[in-house]
């Protein structure tokens, strides 16, 4: 029998504070809060019953907070257990993870890129600790964790050339990424775990769940992510993808470290609009959950 | 030398090569022998801890110091997993931790004493330690790299670093885990064809390199900014900043090159620096004609600093009640268009001479050595007399000169502004 030709069934714009781990109390996040961020993690709740409706087989994140500078790793263990700690926020996050690997879609990925021209690399060391970013995307995502994932790595190197250098070779991600899904036969959801503007405060509130201090950090961040947005929720693309190399500059954007690129390259640069979720700040970075489903899409 | 509160400063690359996989490069191995060379050269120092700032080991919020007594994890860098796990248990000085988290703490800026089990250290600190101090022979004190900080900032914590340690009465050994030249190559390289990725940088390390060798701490934090931007310094090279305001300022030191080599296209050097003189905790800024850059004060609005020492005197821009860092002004309603709804002057009075406050003591001042106010005040009628109270709070028995004048209008929307002279 001829397997189906898999498909990426969704994108998402997955951004991964843990204050919105910490402001849900889920049991595997040790520290507890009162409340906090809800604009944002209700836009989570609505993505993720929109998402999960679609069944997927696989969910695949890619994070800034895996840093490599000589290529594109991908997780490529079938299973990594641990506890995830943000060296920024401890006390907001320690989260205990268990999750499972679709190895063999990430080794397809890690190939399709290197036919390419990619550099790609697979990440086999047992001891690895799953960074907190892809924890974050994906508890928020899915937090019964019954859906098997692909991490890949965000690599900073083509940056030293140019924010338009490092776009170009997300894109190509992107492509070998939705080859080696259409070769699996599976239903794939692509999580890209960045924020918009990303000027952090550099105090915090003392109770930090006290939303009566949360704001983004100053009004030109704002006005650069409504502007993306814009252009998202219009179905523009392309013209997104123009102006981000200046976003990048402008905003301090996490969306830099190429996982919006990815996702929309992946998406064969999508010309239908985007559903915005919920915006909202996080110690002054702006966020959004925006998720990108083909019309041809159907439950 | 007994009073030095530093023993040996050692400025160390954080890459795990020479410590999983020495064999592999004879260059990897040349950095393994030099870590050798320099823990001989610590293995018998009577210093009472071991002093890190890794640029690997970044904040945000202000600094963070550990304060797990025992951190204990299987540790895999993020990038180069496939050479393998590091597995460690260290020892960590806890109470010097706080002391110096308390007086970073004092300079204005957020600080935390991280103690969570699997919180997570970076694999430069963890590199230097197990090659360093591989007994815990020497307790560790560790403090993170604030990735926005900058010149000024971080000499300061390095300062505060000295004050703590005279504070303690302890003795440090202080190690920058830093790379020199910063650029990776893009590509797989085999270990033996490894070398530094541009003649530039590779001139830019060997003068680094050079300097050090001689000694000379403070010229290569002089030159640290165009180092970091001509041959892409690891963090900018803010670290040399960090080690330079913690041993004094100086070039008072023997220097000694162990060994520089390349690491998949970065330039690496272990350097140690013996004081020829005592090192010692300098007040803050008391260098003569010292420009201020006061970190729990508001940001100036125009090119100025908050103070300017010249000879023993210290003058202060006008403070006003601006908070660093917020966009409220403390006593201060606006509505969304920026338009002032109302105000509290004696909120925003005390906001003012808190700010001064900050400003003097980041300067070595402090409020009873003022000796002139000159006072700016928006509404002389209606707010004189309850600016007046709070003042003779505080400066009642201080007796500095003070003139206080109406004007129309301060440059953001605030009523009062404090212009002051103090001594140092």
């Amino acid at each position: 029998m001829t397997k189906q030709k898999g498909k990426i069934i969704a994108g998402v714009l997955a951004p991964h504070p843990p204050h919105l781990v910490y402001g849900e109390n889920p049991p595997q996040n040790e520290p507890r809060s009162e409340c906090g961020w809800e604009e944002l993690r209700w836009a989570y709740e609505r993505c993720r019953k929109s998402v999960l409706a679609l069944k997927p087989d696989v969910l695949l994140v890619h994070s800034p907070h895996w840093m490599t500078v000589v290529g594109h790793h991908v997780l490529g263990l079938p299973h990594f257990k641990g506890i995830s700690v943000d060296p920024i926020f401890p006390h907001l996050f320690r989260y205990s993870y268990d999750l499972k690997v679709d190895v063999e879609l990430s080794l397809a990925i890690a190939e399709a890129g290197k036919q390419k021209g990619l550099i790609t690399q697979v990440m086999k060391n047992p001891d690895f600790r799953v960074d907190y970013g892809t924890i974050c995307a994906l508890h928020l995502m899915n937090p019964a964790w019954d859906i098997p994932i692909v991490s890949i790595s965000s690599n900073n190197s083509p940056y030293y050339f140019s924010n338009e250098v490092g776009q170009e070779q997300m894109l190509q991600l992107g492509d070998a990424t939705r080859e080696a899904i259409e070769k699996s036969g599976k239903r794939a959801v692509l999580l890209a775990s960045n924020s918009l503007s990303h000027r952090h405060f550099t105090t915090e509130a003392e109770i930090p769940e006290d939303m009566s201090k949360e704001h983004i950090y100053h009004h030109g961040q704002y006005l650069w992510d409504m502007q993306i947005l814009k252009l998202m929720r219009e179905g523009k693309a392309k013209e997104l993808l123009a102006v981000c190399p200046e976003f990048f500059d402008m905003a301090s954007a996490e969306v830099k470290a190429g996982a919006l690129a990815w996702m929309l390259g992946a998406l064969g640069i999508p010309d239908y609009p985007a559903t915005v979720h919920g915006y909202g700040s996080v110690i002054g970075t702006g966020n959004a959950v925006v998720e990108w489903r083909a019309p041809e899409v159907r439950l | 030398m007994k009073n030095s509160i530093i023993t040996k400063a050692l400025i160390v690359p954080g890459l795990p090569h020479p410590l999983l996989a020495p064999e592999k490069n004879p260059g990897w191995q040349k950095l393994r022998h030099a870590f050798e060379e320099a823990r001989k050269e610590i293995e018998n120092s009577d210093a009472d801890l071991i002093l890190y700032f890794s640029t690997q080991w970044l904040s945000v919020l202000g600094y963070s110091f550990q304060a797990d007594p025992k951190p204990s994890f299987t540790h895999v860098d993020h990038n180069f997993h496939a050479l393998g796990s590091m597995k460690y248990e260290f020892r960590v000085d806890t109470d010097f931790a706080k002391v110096y988290a308390a007086k970073v703490k004092a300079l204005g800026h957020n600080t935390m004493l991280p103690n969570y089990y699997g919180f997570p250290i970076d694999t430069g600190t963890i590199v230097a330690q197990k090659l360093l101090n591989p007994t815990n022979r020497l307790p560790a004190a560790m403090v993170s790299c604030n990735m926005y900080a900058e010149k000024q900032e971080t000499i300061s914590i390095g300062r505060a670093a000295a004050t703590a340690l005279q504070e303690s009465g302890k003795r440090a050994i202080a190690v920058l885990v830093s790379g020199l030249s910063n650029r990776f190559f893009v590509k797989e390289v085999d270990a033996k064809d490894d070398h530094i990725s541009s003649a530039k940088d590779e001139e830019w390390n060997r003068k680094i390199c050079e300097l050090l060798s001689e000694g000379r701490l403070e010229d290569v934090a002089q030159v640290a900014r165009e180092f970091g931007k001509e041959a892409n310094g690891d963090m900018g090279f803010k670290g040399i900043w960090w080690l330079s305001g913690l041993c004094g300022e100086t070039n008072a030191f023997s220097g000694k090159l162990h060994g520089y080599a390349p690491i998949y296209g970065t330039g690496n050097a272990v350097v140690t620096l013996t004081p020829k003189e005592p090192v010692l905790a300098r007040t803050p800024d008391t260098t003569s004609n010292a420009i201020i850059d006061a970190p729990g004060a508001p940001e100036p609005v125009g090119a100025y600093p908050h103070a300017r020492r010249e000879g023993d005197f210290l003058f202060l821009s006008g403070v006003g009640p601006r908070a660093r860092g917020k966009k409220e002004i403390p006593g201060v309603t606006q509505d969304s268009s920026g338009k002032v709804i109302s105000y509290d002057i004696e909120i925003e009075t005390r906001s003012v001479i808190h700010n001064v406050k900050a400003i003097l003591e980041a300067s070595g001042s402090s409020l009873d050595k003022v000796v002139d106010v000159q006072v700016f005040l928006t509404d002389m009628q209606k707010d004189f007399p309850t600016f007046n109270k709070i003042y003779a709070e505080v400066f009642g028995k201080i007796q500095a000169t003070r003139t206080t004048i109406e004007i129309n209008r301060l440059p953001t929307p605030i009523h009062v502004e404090l212009k002051v002279i103090a001594r140092v």
